[in-house]
């Protein structure tokens, strides 16, 4: 059974689709030319006139916009709307440098719910479901996101925001939540308060699925999460610069479903900034087709993926991003070898003796740099035989040698020592001042 | 077999001065005779091993507490307090193929030596050692100590 929130637009053939794209970009193009004084003279500056851009191929001779020129002209430069237009403003926590500032018309609301309506429905959410917003409500999309999307579907939606965590875990039982969107790490401290209840979500709650974002996670993290607590867990992507959370998986958690009528995707080579074919691992782009109050022009996100343009087994036409594992801005550099918490993720977690919480702890000895992983000892496994311990330091480091090509120093921690996280988690901490 | 052998608490802990403060903190709120204790030490995390007089108590509360705690059997064998004693038992557990993992010992109050050892096969090494008259101690007797 597979239901959909717009199935004309969902199940548009792939050419007609284009067409959409196609007139949608020409559109844009002119409409940033005509009222952003940014994009104005950004286009002058590269000798582009609205004019030239007459196809989809025509998109690469556009210039990128990143999220430098967003902090450059805070808090409002690139919006082609004037303040009696915008219906709201969202900010990033701006914690290097300064924030960016997002605004909304009325329509760009609408539009982004529209997004999450469709997305929420290809995970089978609609009337009959209880979602719990567990994302932050507030200056971070999250919380008000998920919130308009659930309650487009005509879900019931439960602002409780992250933290209070016993209190949410009674709300979900008292008012049958049969969905959570948060954090993965946030729901994995959810589990282990549940656990420490006494409770398990299977016997003791209604919840059957997830939609876990905001932060990177592996596929690994997702198989401990489905086996642990028997629910279905998604994953959701977007970020605020193009609205907030937009996009998730279906059912068959084959890539997450990018609606091509709203937004045009490509994936580059991060250093030459050359357009990449499908399949290809590349550095993100989006171009925002129908915002009005700050649309963006070939955004470089940051997000490492691959694209997928081959209708998804559910139906849809759309294209799909396969899971992300980074973005370029988490990549840390260890002795010239290039780094993702990710990947770090994605080797602990096969080793089924190793918790789901983990940190980096990047450091420099002298001109070496130090890459220290802390993991955290499940109690069923803690033997009292220090050899049994040690080997599994050194079976944890063998198997990051393997991945990463880089020695790590694995150190065991006692279960809930590494700090829990009610929103995105810490998982690296860069001790390395140059 | 029961009565020959001690149930022995194992913590592990991250080498920070704290963390034993802390657990011997819950042992003595929860009335915890300590009889024998060794810290096991590997770089970066320890093991904590010991012998107490209420096993299953000091185990709950210190789980509770939020420390990795496991229980582990045993032996401990009295010796006599002179040379040569536990070349004995070490002589009866090696000709018998049976591997010592790791052994700790202390004197009681009434000067006898008592060894803590954990063997790979205790069921074998209960049966060598008491074919060759050696003591063991169980439960009832730490309780006493
Ligand atoms: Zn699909």
């Amino acid at each position: 059974m597979t239901d959909y929130w717009d199935p004309l637009i969902e199940r548009m053939p792939v050419d007609e689709l284009k067409k959409v794209q196609e007139e949608k970009l020409v559109q844009l193009v002119n409409y940033v030319y005509n009222h952003s004084p940014f994009y104005k003279k950004r286009f002058d500056k590269a000798g582009i006139s609205p004019d030239d851009i007459r196809s989809l191929a025509d998109i690469t001779r556009l210039p990128f916009t990143t999220k430098q020129d967003l902090r450059d002209t805070y808090p409002t430069g690139m919006f082609c709307v004037p303040q009696k237009m915008i219906v709201r403003y969202h900010a990033s926590s701006g914690t290097t440098g300064k924030p960016i500032v997002v605004g909304y018309t009325q329509n760009d609301i609408k539009e982004w719910t529209i997004s999450l309506s469709r997305a929420l429905t290809s995970i089978g959410v609609g009337r009959e479901d209880v979602v719990q917003v567990g994302y932050g409500y507030g200056l971070f999309t999250g919380g008000l996101g998920l919130h308009y999307g659930a309650e487009m579907v005509g879900a019931s939606a439960i602002p409780t925001s992250s933290g209070n965590t016993e209190r949410q875990i009674e709300l979900m039982q008292d008012l049958g939540s049969t969905v959570i969107a948060c954090t993965p790490s946030y729901f994995l401290y959810m589990s282990e308060v549940v656990n420490k209840l006494g409770l398990n979500f299977k016997d003791d709650t209604k919840l059957k699925c997830g939609v876990f974002g905001a932060e990177p996670w592996s596929q690994e993290m997702r198989q401990r999460i489905e086996t642990q607590t028997e629910i279905k867990a998604y994953d959701i992507f977007g970020t605020s610069e193009i609205s907030g959370p937009l996009f998730t998986e279906c059912t068959y958690q084959d890539g997450i479903h990018i609606w091509a009528d709203q937004f045009l995707i490509e994936v580059i080579d991060p250093k030459t900034g050359e357009q990449l074919p499908d399949g290809e691992r590349g550095e993100l782009v989006v171009t925002t087709l129908v915002k009005e109050a700050l649309p963006l022009i070939r955004y470089r996100i940051g997000d490492l993926t691959v694209i997928n343009s081959e209708p998804c087994k559910c139906g849809r036409t759309h294209p799909r991003i396969m899971r992300i594992l980074g973005r370029t801005d988490d990549m840390i550099i260890v002795r010239g070898i290039n780094v993702f918490p990710g990947q770090v993720e994605a080797v602990l977690l096969t080793i089924p003796e190793v918790a789901e919480h983990y940190q980096l702890i990047i450091d420099r000895m002298g001109e070496l740099d130090t890459m220290t992983v802390q993991v955290e000892v499940t109690k069923d496994v803690f033997s009292d035989k220090i050899s049994d311990l040690m080997r599994l330091e050194k079976k944890v480091g063998k198997s990051l040698k393997t991945v990463l090509n880089l020695s790590a120093k694995v150190e065991l921690v006692e279960p809930g020592t590494i700090p829990r996280s009610m929103g995105k988690a810490q998982r690296v901490i860069d001790k390395r001042k140059i | 077999m029961e009565n020959k052998m001690i149930k022995q608490i194992s913590v592990f802990a991250e080498n920070k001065p704290a963390r034993l403060e802390k657990m011997t903190e819950i042992l003595k709120l929860a009335n915890i005779n300590i009889r024998a204790f060794t810290i096991a030490e590997a770089g970066d995390f320890g093991v904590l091993r010991m012998v107490v007089d209420k096993p299953d108590i000091a185990h709950r509360q210190l789980n509770e507490a939020g420390f990795t705690v496991s229980e582990t059997d045993v032996l401990g064998v009295e010796m006599s307090d002179s040379p040569g004693a536990l070349h004995e038992i070490a002589h009866i557990l090696g000709s018998n193929n049976i591997n010592v993992d790791y052994a700790y010992a202390f004197v009681t109050a009434t000067q006898k030596a008592l060894l803590i050892i954990r063997v790979d096969n205790i069921s074998n090494a209960i049966a060598v050692l008491g074919n060759a008259g050696v003591a063991l101690i169980g439960m009832k007797e730490v309780e006493k100590i």
